[in-house]
């Protein structure tokens, strides 16, 4: 029977089914739920690495070694992989490899809207995407197949809407496919001058044969209504259009994102009067068809910023004009994510605003360290610039600019790319403070382990990075480890810390209030004693608010964290136990 | 056959995972075709989150957009005014009359509107039920999805006991009894 899956649990099976022996990767959302779900097979070795670039690398090395792999990341994360996906592209694979990028159009919890498809024509590896659920496992099984047989890793590209909606998927058992023989082949594996150029022929050659391949894979599919429009899409927008248009027109779906065939699109164009290319974010299927000679609407009436709909294809395609929404006629107060009760990290934010420092961000739940009250962070980049950005920010404007500058990081981001840039500061002479918000957990993406938490994605026990002496063997002689709860005390280090003339670590260790050791219990009350200052409403807390004039916590959010009761000065606020 | 829309709305961290999981169990179960779109990540902290749930014979889109929306499940007040855009003329509205301020309202940067409830009723059929309550009742105050869910079963062709059976097993065995309590309170609620 069919079963429910998200796309990138059929992702999972699909690699499963295929036999994939090595999986590594590092959390990501929209991506994350694929390598976790690989954790259902015990046959398959998997685990996160501390990031992208190290995972799309064992996965490899594991490939090189005679063994199906496959690596999983965000956009983003492609762009930390860059460097080896470059390269295996001239090495090609001896076990088939996948490479699983999932974009996120809309920005639902990313912080750009890049087009990953730009990747598998500038690396010259093919690119496959998937529609739906039952698409990602076949697409993800073919992959592996077509890996071998072409000689070069093939990716996944996959968008929110795909990775996280459930379809129906049909599944089969996995497949006997045996480890390849591990042969050295310096002439293949050895990427110096002398091999690669050899190896760029190669890789044209081969870019040829994938698209003789594009031009007869069943991977792209004329649906041919009769119509007079044409519609080229892919991905989600396939489904968009097909919901929108149904069999009014004719559609060139293509399945494979990475090299396009050129004779297909070519024919079915040409039986077409007027032909629409439907694709979310850039003009990619739309700039091929235009450098064919085709004249074909794209982005004229198309936009290339945030996801589709339906109606917006019905709009632009049939010129159907949706009826007019229901109202409620007056202003809907938004609701950004805030950070949960309990949050450790609400403490450290509320000492770095009281102090008014300058705060380099980085990516990761505290990012919400930019919202309202709190308000204390100034720049976010990408994972680790909180570190290195402050470093540049220091040597621009001299050390005493470093004594009210700080950079905040968390514990998975500071392993992922935060410790080389703490390395540039100490190497040249920064006297910068980097906060490392260790709250035990890698959270945004949904809580992985990772290097600081003692524990394997299958929650094995392992080896766990001490990051005080992580941060003492690289030349920090200042670190601290402090609760972030604690606010007198964590005031009173950071005041310390930021004026010293040499680097220092604050490593403000609390864990995530959502794991589930974390057993915070009874909630916080407002008494009499209250002067209506309102100190405790600068904290943010969901569970506080201001009712009638009087602060109130409410007790269905509070779960009595105490953090409140620390920073009320007139001791107003106390715990009560569990009724 | 015309696609069943339900858009499942409520604050991050209040359950709507499970409750469209329940939805689309129950609906596989029927023999439907059916697809989900959930949103992870970041809007779980505390923010908006909507769940689109959409069967029939046929589903290509997993999203509904403007004014599709056969049912909207709201978990909160200010979230069934936002997706009240979605519903379809002569669709219904089912809230948890529970309101949770959102942080521009904490903070005094906006206000939270008032009677959203009779707001609503003018321009949608509404029901509303204190799920809270229900839950708490129930034995959990978390089993606020699953009280919606029972009231929301009683507005689709959907059978008892295939809702019975798809908690069973969707739910884990620990909660089971809390969640055919709490079940139960909102299918037999008289809104």
């Amino acid at each position: 029977m069919a079963k429910l899956m998200i796309g990138n649990a059929a992702v999972a099976q699909g690699a499963y089914e295929a036999g994939v022996r090595v999986v590594s990767s590092y959390p990501g959302t929209p991506s994350t739920e694929i390598t976790e779900s690989v954790v259902q097979y015990p046959e398959v070795y998997v685990e996160w690495a501390p990031n992208e670039k190290v995972a799309c690398e064992v996965a490899i090395g594991a490939s090189m070694a005679g063994a199906r792999s496959m690596t999983c990341c965000k956009h983003v994360g492609l762009n930390v992989m860059a460097d080896p996906v470059f390269t295996v592209s001239y090495i090609g694979v001896n076990g088939g490899m996948v490479i699983c990028v999932a974009d996120d159009p809309g920005m639902h919890s990313s912080q750009n809207e890049q087009d990953s498809r730009h990747y598998a024509k500038a690396a010259k590896v093919a690119m496959l995407e998937p529609s739906d659920s039952a698409e990602c496992r076949a697409f993800t099984k073919a992959a592996f197949e077509l890996s071998e047989r072409f000689d070069v890793p093939f990716v996944i590209r996959l968008s929110t809407r795909v990775s996280h909606s459930q379809s129906l998927v049909e599944t089969a058992p996995r497949e006997n496919v045996p480890l390849k023989p591990y042969e050295k082949n310096v002439a293949k594996n050895v990427m110096m001058p002398a091999m690669a150029i050899k190896r760029h022929v190669v890789v044209e050659e081969r870019a040829k044969k994938l698209v003789e391949f594009a031009e007869t894979t069943d991977l792209n599919r004329v649906e041919d209504n009769g119509s007079r429009i044409g519609v080229i899409t892919s991905g989600i927008s396939y489904m968009y259009a097909r919901e929108a248009l149904g069999d009014s027109v004719n559609y060139l779906k293509l399945g494979m994102a990475y090299p396009m065939p050129e004779k297909k699109i070519r024919d079915f164009a040409v039986k077409c009067e007027k032909v629409f290319v439907i694709e979310e974010l850039d003009p990619f299927i739309e700039e091929h068809c235009k450098a064919l000679g085709l004249e074909v609407i794209g982005k004229d009436a198309f936009t290339m910023l945030g996801e589709y709909t339906p109606a917006m294809i019905a709009k632009a395609v049939m010129g159907l004009e949706p009826a007019a929404p229901a109202q409620l006629g007056e202003d809907i107060p938004v609701r950004p994510p805030v950070m949960c009760p309990g949050c450790p990290h609400r403490g450290t934010f509320y000492v770095l605003k009281k102090l008014g420092l300058t705060v380099s961000g980085d990516i990761g739940c505290y990012t919400l360290g930019a919202a309202q009250p709190l308000a204390s962070v100034d720049s976010t980049i990408c994972m680790g610039a909180s570190v290195s950005a402050a470093l540049g920010m220091a040597k621009a404007r001299g050390p005493e600019f470093s004594k009210k500058l700080v950079s905040v990081i968390g514990d998975s981001t500071f392993i992922h790319s935060g410790i080389t840039a703490l390395i540039d500061i100490v190497y040249n002479k920064g006297t910068n403070t980097v906060i490392i918000l260790d709250n035990s957990i890698t959270g945004m993406t949904g809580h992985q382990d990772n290097p600081t938490t003692g524990k394997t994605i299958r929650g094995e026990a392992t080896r766990q990075v001490d990051l005080e002496q992580l941060c003492h063997a690289v030349g920090v002689d200042h670190v601290v480890v402090a609760d972030p709860f604690d606010v007198k005390n964590f005031e009173r280090i950071v005041r310390e810390e930021v004026e010293r003339d040499e680097p220092s670590v604050i490593i403000a260790q609390r864990p995530c209030a959502l794991l589930k050791y974390v057993k915070y219990s009874g909630h916080c009350v407002v008494t009499d004693r209250c002067k209506k200052c309102r100190m405790c409403m600068k904290l943010g807390c969901p569970a506080i608010s201001v009712k009638d004039g009087a602060v109130r916590i409410d007790p269905n959010q509070c779960n009595g964290c105490g953090l409140c009761v620390n920073v009320c000065p007139f001791g107003a606020i106390e715990k009560e136990a569990e009724a | 056959m015309k696609t069943t829309n339900i858009m499942i709305v409520g604050v991050g961290g209040q359950g709507t995972l499970l409750a469209s999981r329940i939805l689309g169990n129950a609906v596989i179960g029927e023999g439907y075709d059916v697809k989900l779109s959930e949103v992870h990540g970041m809007s779980q902290r505390g923010g908006s989150v909507v769940t689109y749930v959409k069967f029939g014979e046929k589903v290509y889109s997993p999203i509904i957009g403007q004014g599709e929306a056969d049912i909207v499940l709201a978990f909160e007040l200010l979230e069934a005014c936002r997706a009240l855009p979605n519903l379809r003329p002569g669709g219904r509205i089912i809230v948890n009359a529970q309101s949770i301020d959102p942080m521009p309202v904490i903070t005094g940067a906006a206000q939270y509107p008032e009677s959203i409830v009779e707001k609503l009723r003018e321009k949608a059929a509404v029901t509303a039920i204190d799920a809270l309550a229900l839950a708490k009742e129930a034995g959990n105050s978390r089993a606020v999805n699953v009280v919606l869910i029972g009231l929301m079963a009683k507005n689709t062709d959907i059978p008892y006991e295939r809702w019975i059976d798809t908690i069973k097993t969707t739910v884990p065995p620990k909660f089971l009894d809390v969640n055919l309590k709490a079940f139960d309170l909102g299918y037999r609620c008289d809104n």
